[in-house]
């Protein structure tokens, strides 16, 4: 490229607060944007990609400083100019969008007003221009109505929706460059899709440069014409998208593309044609709102008169957007949730009419593994005694308890010294792993996974699945997983159930889900995935690679 | 049209909760230790037996207890709150006389505590961290701690006793006609140490309460937004800051009325105010049962129309609102 | 021991509350020796009525009664301590068990039970505390039972919200999904997670209480037979022109003592939720 770049950040440096782990965030980073380009920068977290994004745009948090380097916008070291003169830059020259599009609007202010405030601050408009100025925008953003919806406040727009405002602010003024910090991280699937296809729009009618942090190598397939991959404040490579993601040169970047779970159906395990483990029937939770003699209630239908079967020795997989009710139907199956009609059969008895004493002998064949590492585990109570937790129950003794602890520990690939630890000191993979020690402890027949690695960064989330995989096979667990993740489901499933609103859409092999799905909504759910077409080729010899062991 | 329905509901458990304070009024009384008959007639040298009987006749006190309750709610719906033997007065006149002065001095307290909290909070927050934040946090930490009957005895002692700036007590001069603007001039004067001695205290927990949901919202993701879009920072601060800190604090402000009126009990004293505050220390004295019930129904149907009102507002302001939730 | 160091750590950088410290722990020394230093009946005459402070015999001077002030302030501090504390503990214990209840079985009984506390909470307290006070007689017993009674609420709506969010966490699940008993998931999941907003609600709650008790007695509802702060001052208030410091001195203690319970307390809140302590201090 010939032209000059439009931004070129050179040698930045960021430093965090005296007293943290490390001292620089951002470790003397070196890169161009050019006009008309997406330059994808990628990492797991904690790498320091987001904050090279918050120093560019002069918005770093408190405590936290670019300590050296430039970052030119035009030729101009935006580093070293007066806040003022930033300030008129933002907005104008650059545009930002955020990762969490709920809370990143005034919940006071009519959407309407918080772009035409854009306008107002830049430019010389009178009232009515700007307001026709905002209704283009968020009609260029297809955003349905924009004459009636820019009075809207935003709690009554979606998450999309609300991304969208977000897009128009960014791109009121046409800025020559706009920095995108996970925009699509907190949407579903299907509306990430649409995002990426109306960013990458505008971004090649405008002939912008766009700068898009991202943690999702499927993204980054989607929308990038070029990558930098970051690990530990460094850039470790960066180069064409087509060179980086199908022939990666640092070992970072291999070991990263390797662990993103490719797309394919795994081989079925042999047992799934196994026996009936669990049977749910005509399952039903509808949440009501309390009325008052005024007030009509709001009932949400979560799950509806579903149905599903678990054999033993298999892997059911339960596929759904957010607010699919896929958590909920987990949850109803060990009665975690009371539900509102059905039954769920399991070892002969119904689980849903069972009395107290029985159920809290039969919940401890069906254990559960959670999403969130950090809430999953109390953090007053040490480890072992988290792992104990179900053989106290039981009553046995103390000793023998705490041994089978420390066995467990080493079964999961934890130090077994570890039961005299708090869960603070450990990492959220090594978190995940003891959550599954624990479930295991009371020798469960089947195990229902939420979300176990969605809360992971990718190369921790390939370990925990290969562990899920492993204890699965050692102790002929049925499994129950949920997962909004179809490239984790295809990995981990045999069977995938899909659901939508509440509703399972469709049930079958994880093969022909993904090779013949049947049900319109399970083509847009997989027409979603982002960077299908580049998992087709993904790296044939990705096995070649070693994944890194969690320190 | 919900927000009607929103009114609606608030205003009918206001209703409800009222008529559970007149509840617990009756059973009060029925409580109090001994002859509740005697408690009525207080000890208004009334207590000869020949008046008690009289006295069980009249609130049927000898029937059985439901329908003691039924009779008292239906004396209190017709705003019939009993009589003082000790004044001689029915209740309800004494206390229709004494509310205007209190709902004078407790509500120059609630907008100057308020105006003032809220400034000062917000100068605080602004300051996060420097001197005059430091001074702002102290002030308040004073005034926090200090018992208001202190803070009146101790302005006595200051503007009126030592400068003689201040009248010390009274809503108004006695022996002195005064019409039209002197008046109000007269009562103005009489009313700065009593509404200045409730407006500190309250002013210290507003100020604090500011600058805490000040210094949270201002690390909020829409405040990050608003400076991306290049927003300068006197903007932000009034547009996206302001309103979102003070919602709350307003909001708190108007539900926690009942602690003004339970302060004007003590500055009333004080001060000599004649209000309602004061008009329960008499009551207290003379244990005058009736009067001290008939203060504790109107403060806490005052607490109520307050808190109507606040929400009524709230609704009108916060577009989040859940309706009726 | 490293929890209570750490603990330590994080209280100390918060200056005010370490003075608030000291000052508390100073009134506490002078509540429990206090009596032995000023041996005299707080009630008796100790030497002539309106004795100006600062001299020998009466430090902080003498009131209408020719009591001594200080002996008073002295055996004050035993009643106001006294009351703030076991009112906060009655408070602070209906607090937990109603909060707790409502909080972990939530549906109907969380319904009533926060219904209840709405009302209570609707009420103006102070005029409530006046009312129960002068209707049940004045008395320790009366006293410490209406602060309570105005308080609870407080406590339990707080402890009830802790409740609600850590019931839903995934710990609290697992918990239930391994099997174990209702009492186990309360006392041992549950409630060491949400002690330290109690800790520190409690805290400002004794400052509140003593407040209340000084004001109580400042209109003649105090314990008819302890020598109170709050008394005093009402007692020589008619007076205070011609002897401020019957006043002045009686109130410094209580301000004293209620800002040192607020800094304790505000230090208790910056140590242990770490992540919401304030900045700029």
């Amino acid at each position: 490229m010939e032209t000059p770049p439009l931004l070129a950040v050179r040698d930045l440096r960021v430093a965090l607060p005296a007293g943290g782990d490390r001292v620089d965030a951002v470790d003397g980073i070196g890169f161009e944007v050019h006009a008309g380009e997406i330059l994808c920068i990628v990492g797991e977290s904690g790498s320091g990609k987001s904050l090279t994004a918050a120093a560019i745009m002069g918005l770093l948090p408190r405590g936290v400083r670019a300590t050296g380097g430039s970052i030119a916008l035009g030729g101009v070291d935006l580093l070293r100019l007066p806040e003022d003169e930033m300030r008129r830059r933002r907005g104008r020259d650059v545009g930002m969008i955020f990762q969490e599009p709920m809370t990143a609007l005034n919940p006071l202010m009519r959407v309407g007003d918080q772009i035409d405030e854009v306008l107002r601050v830049h430019t010389g408009l009178d009232e009515a221009g700007r307001r026709a100025r905002v209704v283009e925008l968020m009609a260029q953003v297809n955003l349905p109505d924009p004459d009636q919806l820019r009075l809207a406040f935003p709690f009554r727009l979606s998450g999309g929706q609300r991304q969208r405002v977000m897009i128009a602010m960014a791109l009121a003024l046409g800025p020559s460059l706009l920095i995108a910090d996970e925009p699509t991280t907190a949407l579903d699937v299907t509306t990430q899709k649409q995002i990426l296809a109306l960013v990458k729009a505008i971004q090649s009618a405008r002939g912008m440069g766009v700068l898009f942090i991202t943690h999702d190598f499927g993204v980054v397939a989607e929308i990038a014409d070029r990558v930098a991959v970051m690990q530990h404040g460094r850039i470790v490579e960066v180069g064409p998208v087509d060179q980086v993601l199908n022939r990666p040169v640092h070992a970072y970047t291999r070991s990263l593309i390797a662990a993103v779970p490719r797309l394919e159906p795994r081989a079925p395990s042999a047992a799934a044609a196994g026996l009936p483990a669990l049977v749910a029937r005509g399952l039903t939770k509808t949440y009501r709102s309390a009325g008052g003699i005024f007030v009509r209630r709001r009932v949400v239908e979560a799950v509806k008169s579903v149905d599903l079967t678990i054999r033993q020795g298999e892997t059911l997989g339960v596929v759904g957007e957010s607010g699919s009710g896929k958590s909920t139907l987990g949850r109803l199956l060990i009665r975690l949730l009371p539900a509102d009609g059905g039954s769920v059969s399991f070892q002969g008895t119904d689980l849903l009419a069972a009395a107290p004493g029985r159920l809290r002998a039969l919940r401890r064949d069906v254990q559960m593994v959670f999403q969130d590492p950090y809430a999953s585990l109390n953090p007053r109570r040490r480890v072992g005694a988290i792992v104990a937790d179900g053989l106290l129950a039981q009553g046995r003794p103390r000793a023998e308890a705490f041994a089978r602890a420390r066995e467990l520990m080493g079964l999961v690939g934890l130090d077994p010294a570890g039961v005299d630890r708090y869960p603070h000191e450990f990492s959220g993979g090594q978190r995940q792993r003891i959550g599954i020690a624990r479930a295991l402890a009371v020798e469960p027949k089947l195990l229902i996974a939420d979300e176990p690695v969605s809360a992971l960064d990718v190369s921790v989330q390939a370990q925990v699945l290969e562990l899920l995989n492993d204890v699965r096979r050692r102790f002929d667990l049925a499994m129950l997983f949920i997962t909004h993740d179809l490239r984790v489901a295809a990995q981990v499933c045999d069977r995938i159930a899909v659901m939508r609103r509440g509703e399972i859409v469709e049930t079958g092999p994880t093969a022909e889900i993904f090779g013949a799905p049947q049900h319109a909504y399970t083509r847009e759910l997989l027409d979603a995935v982002p960077g299908r077409a580049w998992s087709a080729g993904q790296l044939a010899n990705d096995a070649l690679y070693t994944i890194p062991r969690e320190s | 049209m919900e927000r009607l329905e929103f009114i609606a509901q608030r205003t009918l458990k206001g209703i409800v909760v009222l008529l559970g304070i007149v509840v617990l009024n009756f059973l009060l009384i029925r409580l109090a230790p001994g002859d509740p008959a005697a408690v009525m007639a207080g000890e208004a040298g009334a207590s000869d037996e020949l008046f008690l009987q009289q006295l069980r006749q009249q609130f049927g006190l000898d029937r059985p207890l439901l329908e003691q309750l039924w009779a008292y709610v239906a004396n209190i719906l017709s705003f019939d709150f009993g009589f003082s033997y000790r004044q001689q007065r029915p209740v309800v006149d004494l206390l229709a006389e004494r509310l205007p002065p209190t709902l004078l001095l407790t509500g120059t307290a609630f907008v100057l505590s308020l105006a003032a909290g809220v400034t000062l909070g917000v100068m605080a927050a602004r300051r996060a961290g420097r001197w005059s934040d430091s001074a702002i946090t102290v002030v308040a930490l004073f005034f926090y701690a200090t018992p208001l009957f202190w803070v009146g005895l101790m302005g006595v002692l200051l503007f009126s006793v030592t400068l003689g700036w201040l009248p010390a007590f009274g809503m108004g001069s006695v022996g002195v006609k005064l019409g039209g603007v002197e008046r109000v001039i007269d009562v103005g004067r009489h009313l700065v140490l009593p509404a200045l001695t409730l407006t500190l205290f309250h002013m210290a927990v507003y100020a604090r309460m500011t600058r805490a949901s000040m210094l949270e919202v201002r690390d909020q993701d829409f405040v990050r937004t608003a400076r991306a879009k290049g927003v300068g920072e006197g903007e932000i601060l009034r547009r996206h800051v302001l309103r979102n800190a003070i919602l709350p604090v307003v909001t708190i402000a108007g539900m926690k009325a009942g602690y003004l009126l339970g302060g004007s009990i003590v500055v009333e004293t004080v001060f000599a105010w004649p209000g309602i505050g004061r008009l329960a220390y008499e009551a207290v004295l003379q244990r005058d049962y009736n009067v001290l019930l008939g203060v504790f129904l109107v403060t806490s149907a005052l607490v109520i129309a307050v808190n109507l009102a606040t929400d009524v507002i709230y609704s009108l302001v916060d577009p989040r609102i859940e309706l009726g939730a | 021991m490293a929890a209570l160091r750490d603990f330590w750590r994080r209280y100390r950088r918060n200056k005010g509350a370490v003075v608030g410290l000291v000052v508390l722990a100073s009134i506490l020394l002078v509540a429990a020796f206090g009596p032995v230093i000023y041996p005299g009946n707080p009630w008796d005459m100790a030497g002539a009525p309106f004795q100006s402070p600062f001299g020998a015999e009466n430090p902080l001077g003498t009131d209408t009664l020719g009591r001594d002030v200080a002996t008073g302030i002295v055996h004050g501090a035993r009643v106001s301590l006294l009351i703030g504390f076991v009112a906060t503990l009655a408070a602070v214990g209906v607090g937990i068990c109603v909060g707790a209840v409502a909080g972990y079985f939530g549906g109907r009984v969380d319904d009533l039970i926060m219904r209840l506390t709405e009302f209570f909470q609707t009420i103006p307290s102070f005029v409530f505390a006046v009312v129960l006070v002068a209707i049940f007689t004045p008395g320790i017993g009366s006293i410490v039972t209406a602060i309570a009674v105005v308080s609870w609420p407080a406590v339990a709506r707080l402890v009830r919200g802790e409740f609600l969010t850590l019931r839903t966490r995934e710990f609290v699940q697992a918990s239930v999904v391994l099997g174990r008993s209702a009492r186990h998931i309360i006392f041992v999941e549950i409630l060491p997670n949400a002690i330290s907003p109690i800790i520190v609600s409690a805290s400002l709650m004794v400052a509140t209480a003593i407040l209340v008790e000084s004001s109580l007695s400042f209109l003649g509802l105090g314990d008819p037979n302890m020598m109170s702060w709050g008394y005093m001052i009402g007692a020589s208030r008619s007076v205070v022109r011609l002897a401020w410091w019957t006043s002045f001195f009686p109130g410094l203690a209580i301000v004293l003592t209620v800002l040192a319970l607020n800094l304790v307390g505000e230090g208790l809140s910056d140590a242990l939720n770490p992540r919401l302590s304030r900045e700029g201090r």
